[in-house]
């Protein structure tokens, strides 16, 4: 069951790179988990640490790489990462948003998202928002300022409001929106609609009775 | 409810896509949001222990378990298999796939069976994937069972639950993208190449949103192997999914396939099937047309797909390109790969050679590579050349042809089936600093291995690289 999505003021990390992948945001080895939490201190390893990290490893003794933005104390309790065009390419791997749900990120804001990602995170209550490139190029200027950019995340209103300037408008699907405000779990939703299967079913089992043959007995 | 655009419109012309979306609306609620039914779902064990975890955890049941078929295939060995899988992470992994598929009755290939491979190629093998279906996995390269003209992408663990217990998804409709590769390809050109020309052309983020119908007379030309390896690298350039009409190659490829309909049902679905083309006159958000006699063999420079110059040119110059925040992903990227701009591509060594994966680990991929090792060896500075079949019965196709011999006997080593080193879940990997010609589909950083350089190519490609120790234009070797 995913939390509702209520409105907050969180620091911005800005992360000035395009096409981050999902092999970056959280690598291969780490998808041998069974479980879905726990991917936190392993976001971002191979940029993060300056080792080679491996699952079930205690990452709090591993030397970490000083220039990559998520050492920098500034961001430590950041809850807003700000990155550029077609963040989460690649992999459908969810371990991604899971990954950075897990680090303490609730929003995400760039001029583009890959699809699948996009979706994964809307699964998991982390809203990513997109933003002109004009309007993130602002952003990232304040950004890196020695006191770190603060942004007023408004979903039910589709509105930022950064601590220096003017409010921010951003658009969100409708439906999206409404599971996101309200931490609805699609699976129930779904199931509400189980007649509808069912008729849709039979309609097009008669139709194309092959789509419907056993497969399991080869 | 109101007439939407997402309900059918047989009225006016419509494309393949446009047609199977509308045959698998279930509901459409009043943001607009389909419900689609989804016909048939691939499982492997990287992306569903999470998903029957919550299956368990609310109590819920598959609804239609005979429409799924499970495989392990990212973390499988690829060779001494009889040791069983050495690490226990990965072990676990692979036993929590085969626990889960017991308790919900889900047909299962087991690391011992012949059967057993990579997802999207052991989908289309057994008639698994079928033209006029949705069809989804847990895996971006789901796109590759659109060469069928089912409806194919990829989802998350999140969406693989919600197929599992109520054999639908939520969507909104995609834009539609026709690109249409006009003309005949030259001599030694592939499928990979195309593909990789159309991601160099449109970018990595060109199909985000849409859902790309590939077309025009160079594919229509191509075997249905070369139409997987096309479909398959859609989401490479972003799209949702990538998708190809119908023809009698994808009836004849369907054919007495294990789990295609028999008899009569056969040639019933196969009229069906012969109406998923797009009508004459159905419009598209955005059309790409490529001259396919432009396309030449293709090799990506950098750490993205997009990073990608004929094997007759050289590495850019980030100076030369105007964009600051590309040129800055393209000097960030020269530095993980360590080559200096302008360098020719025909200079660049390389230490390692992967020929696989679910782009190209089927059989006509094999032949094309074997064709080229043939009486041929390993350069002396290549350290490894794996060749991965796709799946055991590739592999016992290739066997049956005399493949393994050509490539064992050429200082390739020949291995089981799985995805390898594509990604490196299981113990084939590049160590820190190696250069890879290789033929799956993703040169991101560390994809093949920390610190692993790799660059994609087609397998005749691969093969004249590991034989000449260099890329080399396989239209002159």
């Amino acid at each position: 069951m995913m939390k509702a999505f209520e409105t907050f003021r969180g620091v911005v990390m800005p992360l000035d790179r395009a096409n981050v992948d999902t092999d970056a945001i959280i690598p291969k080895q780490f998808l041998k988990s069974i479980q879905r939490t726990g991917f936190g201190p392993n976001l971002f390893d191979e940029w993060r640490y300056l080792d080679h990290g491996e699952p079930g490893q205690d990452c709090s003794g591993r030397p970490l790489n000083p220039d990559f933005v998520l050492n920098d104390p500034r961001y430590a309790k950041a809850e807003i990462l700000l990155t550029r065009h077609n963040f989460g390419c690649g992999s459908s791997r969810e371990h991604a948003p899971w990954a950075l749900v897990d680090q303490g990120f609730r929003v995400l804001i760039a001029p583009s998202f890959a699809d699948i990602f996009r979706q994964n995170s809307i699964k998991n209550g982390l809203l990513p928002i997109l933003l002109d490139e004009k309007i993130i190029d602002g952003l990232f200027a304040l950004a890196g300022a020695e006191v770190p950019l603060e942004i007023e995340v408004d979903l039910e209103a589709q509105r930022l409001q950064p601590s220096s300037g003017e409010p921010i408008a951003f658009a969100i699907d409708a439906f999206h929106r409404h599971c996101l405000l309200n931490g609805l779990d699609d699976i129930g939703l779904t199931l509400e609609h189980a007649d509808e299967i069912s008729t849709y079913e039979q309609r097009r089992q008669q139709q194309a009775p092959w789509l419907f043959a056993s497969v399991a007995s080869v | 409810m109101a007439a939407r655009n997402d309900q059918p419109r047989n009225d006016q012309p419509r494309t393949i896509f446009d047609k199977l979306w509308d045959d698998h609306i279930v509901r459409t609620d009043e943001h607009g949001t389909a419900l689609l039914y989804i016909d048939r779902q691939l499982v492997h064990e990287v992306t569903s222990p999470q998903a029957f975890e919550g299956l368990r955890l609310a109590g819920r049941k598959p609804r239609r378990p005979e429409a799924n078929l499970a495989v392990p295939d990212h973390n499988v060995p690829t060779s001494d298999r009889h040791l069983g899988i050495i690490d226990p992470i990965s072990r676990l992994q692979v036993e929590t796939l085969e626990a889960n598929c017991r308790e919900f009755g889900i047909q299962l290939f087991a690391m011992g069976d012949p059967r057993q491979g990579i997802v999207h190629v052991i989908g289309p093998e057994q008639g698994f994937t079928q033209p006029g279906m949705m069809v989804v996995c847990g895996d971006s390269h789901t796109s590759t069972h659109g060469a069928f003209g089912a409806l194919a992408f990829g989802v998350g663990t999140s969406e693989v639950e919600h197929v599992l217990a109520t054999q639908c998804l939520l969507q909104r409709k995609p834009k539609s993208m026709l690109v249409s590769v006009e003309g005949a390809l030259g001599r030694g050109i592939t499928a990979k190449d195309i593909v990789l020309a159309i991601i160099g052309e449109i970018g990595t983020a060109g199909g985000t949103g849409h859902v790309i119908e590939y077309a025009g007379e160079a594919i229509s030309a191509l075997s249905m192997e070369g139409r997987m390896t096309v479909c398959n690298m859609s989401i490479e350039a972003g799209a949702r999914a990538g998708l190809i009409g119908i023809d009698e190659k994808t009836i004849d490829y369907l054919r007495d396939r294990p789990q295609s309909p028999k008899g009569e049902a056969f040639e019933q679905a196969a009229t069906y099937w012969r109406s998923l083309n797009s009508d004459a006159g159905a419009e598209y958000d955005r059309v790409v047309r490529i001259d396919a006699a432009s396309i030449r063999p293709q090799v990506t420079w950098g750490t993205s797909p997009e990073m990608v110059v004929p094997v007759d040119s050289e590495v850019p110059d980030p100076d030369a390109v105007t964009d600051p925040v590309k040129a800055g992903s393209y000097r960030h990227a020269l530095t993980y790969m360590g080559l200096e701009p302008l360098t020719p591509i025909a200079q660049i060594g390389i230490d390692k050679v992967f020929i696989g994966s679910c782009t190209n680990g089927r059989i006509e991929d094999l032949r094309a590579a074997a064709e080229v090792a043939k009486g041929r060896h390993l350069a002396d500075s290549v350290k490894l050349a794996m060749v991965v079949p796709g799946s055991g019965l590739v592999k016992q196709q290739a066997e049956a042809e005399g493949l393994d011999k050509i490539f064992v006997d050429a200082g390739f080593e020949w291995r089981d089936p799985g995805c390898s080193m594509c990604l490196a879940m299981n113990a084939d990997r590049l160590e820190p600093g190696e250069r890879c010609a290789s033929t799956s589909n993703r040169n991101f950083e560390g994809r093949q291995g920390q610190g692993g350089r790799t660059h994609l190519v087609s397998p005749a490609m691969a093969a004249a690289a590991a034989v000449a120790g260099r890329f080399v234009d396989v239209r002159e070797f």
